[in-house]
């Protein structure tokens, strides 16, 4: 009789792997519910996360490396580039650097246009990240219904400087142009308008019972692990930390304005939605009362709006054409002939994540020395996987989106 | 608490070994040794007094003009209830970059040791997963170094016909050969 046995070989199994009891899981780098290049490789029992391992840098454009090439007002674009949900807390960030180590005094009425604007800034960021939050959770409803703000908040920043995304708004000294009537008339109008919604986006969301089974007690952090982790911004405070730059380290007079820091308890994902609403309202606070500071300037002061350093600020097109000084300032400026006094020095700014530091190192040169960016995204997703250990699959991505990463400040 | 009682406090501590006090735009900065870094963070961090407990910060800067000292890596600390900020350096020499970690004592010093790693090559002795974190696994150098200047924006021996520089679309370059437009020799001569 014939053998009948088999002719196909089997392939032996690596070893190991019918024992296995965990699926190797890849999240990302591109997925859309990770809402940006970055890739989570996930050990998961069943639905139950075993371990992860987080890889970055897929949009590393190595800003630190080119900023070493370039004259200072070049590097504002490439920091527009970082957060790019709020890109003028990150160019303002930079000036203030800029004008820390050049020793530049800003009149009060740029101090509180910047103010104005950074504080619209974070209100498109905290909008950005709560409504996804909404999203990941089922709710598409309070996404598509706020971001017809974000896109007023973005017409001011385009009335200002001429760009909505990445912005570059500003320059060493102040603003490029005064703000125009059109500006203060949205800016009006979003004044108005804009509580309303945001009481309505917090009453979709903050009682609403899925939301909460969502939320509450999702990657949660405590104090202690947090700062260890080198949390900033809203993701500290709502682990309990009253950590705020703006009022320990105040720039570009803030402490002028009165406003409080929300702070949350347990440190989840649902604190921190919380956290990020009750910003929003400060934040809007703050908006009103630069508003109001800038209308009580008078005369001549009320059309203030930039330093006078001549040395750093591009003169006026038609000062260039008429004046001497003005030409040779605009022909240095330009090709980046100016040179920097040596110095070494630290500022930050709460950016829409925390703590924004530029670290800036100059010789003497016309470019700096070396530049660092403390970029909070960075820092803060290192404590990712301890925080999603042990729980769903659908928790992760709540608090993934809950924790605002953002793959450009990340990478930087 | 001011710069000043912070430099006492160390000093006391550490005698000798901490110098170049200075005060750059307000922040008291300091030089460590090298085998001391670990025991100043620790001690910036348990000492009551002090409570620097928050870092900040870690990153590398190159200096190639100094011998034997070339590679410095920063350290931000954070006092949050004094609010107070200081920086200190240790100075490594680029041949043997070899600095301990901090990571034990901060959690957030993890991804910043990989990328002070990444781009310069600071090997820090302890680190759980010393690998790049940023560049591909591949790469055989540390390109935030000051050796590797950025690349020469006229450079034409690349194909670059995606971007704009050479290729088809003439922008400079011809598209047969990728060099430069020749001045015909008759033009040179007018």
């Amino acid at each position: 009789m014939e053998n009948t046995t088999s002719t196909i070989k089997h392939e032996t199994l690596p070893k190991g792997s019918i024992e296995k009891t965990t699926t190797t899981l890849n999240l990302g780098p591109t997925h859309p519910a990770t809402h940006g290049v970055f890739q989570n490789i996930l050990e998961v029992d069943g639905e139950r996360i075993v371990s992860t391992e987080q890889t970055v840098g897929y949009i590393h454009r190595a800003f630190e490396k080119i900023a070493e090439h370039r004259p200072l007002y070049q590097i504002t674009p490439l920091t527009d580039r970082m957060n790019y949900c709020s890109s003028p807390i990150n160019n303002m960030g930079w000036h203030l650097t800029c004008e820390k180590l050049l020793g530049i005094q800003t009149p009060k009425r740029v101090d509180y246009l910047r103010v104005l604007i950074m504080e619209l800034a974070r209100v498109a960021d905290h909008l950005i990240c709560n409504s996804v939050i909404g999203v990941d959770t089922g709710a598409f409803t309070g996404f598509l219904y706020v971001m017809q703000y974000r896109e007023l908040i973005y017409e001011i920043w385009e009335e200002v400087c001429g760009s909505r995304l990445t912005t570059n708004i500003g320059r060493i000294g102040g603003f490029e142009r005064d703000f125009n009537d059109i500006a203060f008339t949205k800016l009006e109008k979003f004044l108005k308008e804009y509580p309303a919604v945001l009481r309505e986006f917090e009453n979709l969301f903050t009682r609403n019972r899925i939301f909460m089974e969502r939320t509450i007690g999702t990657g949660p952090i405590s104090a202690e692990r947090a700062l260890n982790y080198g949390f900033t911004g809203p993701n500290l405070r709502a682990a309990g930390v009253d950590y705020d730059v703006r009022v320990h380290t105040p720039y570009s007079s803030y402490e002028d304005f009165d406003f409080d820091i929300p702070v949350g308890k347990t440190g989840d994902s649902y604190d921190r939605f919380l956290v990020r609403n009750q910003e929003m309202w400060q934040s809007l606070s703050i908006i009103e009362q630069a508003y109001k500071k800038i209308q009580d300037f008078k005369g001549e002061e009320a059309t203030v709006y930039h330093a006078d350093v001549p040395a750093y600020y591009l003169p006026d097109k038609k000062d260039v054409y008429t004046k001497m000084e003005a030409l040779i300032y605009h022909f240095k400026i330009v090709m980046g002939e100016i040179d920097i006094p040596p110095g070494e020095v630290y500022t930050c700014v709460e950016g829409g994540n925390g703590e924004l530091g530029f670290y800036l190192i100059s010789d003497g040169g016309r470019t700096p020395y070396r530049l660092h960016f403390r970029r909070p995204c960075f820092i803060y997703y290192q404590a990712y996987g301890e925080m999603i250990k042990g729980s769903m699959l659908s928790d992760a991505i709540v608090v993934l989106s809950s924790l605002n990463l953002i793959a450009g400040e990340m990478d930087g | 608490m001011t710069n000043e009682e912070v430099k006492n406090r160390l000093t006391e501590h550490f005698g000798e070994q901490l110098k170049n006090f200075e005060e750059p735009y307000g922040m008291l900065t300091f030089e460590a040794p090298k085998e001391k870094n670990i025991e100043v963070l620790k001690f910036l961090n348990e000492d009551n007094e002090l409570a620097f407990r928050f870092l900040t910060d870690l990153t590398v800067v190159h200096y190639p003009a100094f011998q034997g000292r070339e590679l410095a890596v920063v350290y931000h600390v954070h006092n949050l209830v004094d609010n107070i900020r200081i920086r200190f350096k240790v100075f490594l020499d680029i041949a043997k970059p070899d600095v301990a970690s901090a990571s034990e004592l901060y959690s957030s010093a993890n991804w910043q040791e990989r990328e002070a790693y990444d781009f310069f090559g600071v090997n820090f002795v302890g680190h759980p997963n010393l690998i790049r974190i940023m560049n591909v696994e591949e790469m055989d150098y540390f390109p935030m170094r000051k050796e590797y200047p950025l690349e020469d924006q006229t450079r034409i021996d690349k194909d670059d016909e995606m971007f704009g520089r050479g290729g088809t679309m003439g922008f400079g370059n011809t598209q047969e050969n990728n060099v430069r437009i020749q001045i015909p020799q008759a033009e040179k001569e007018k």
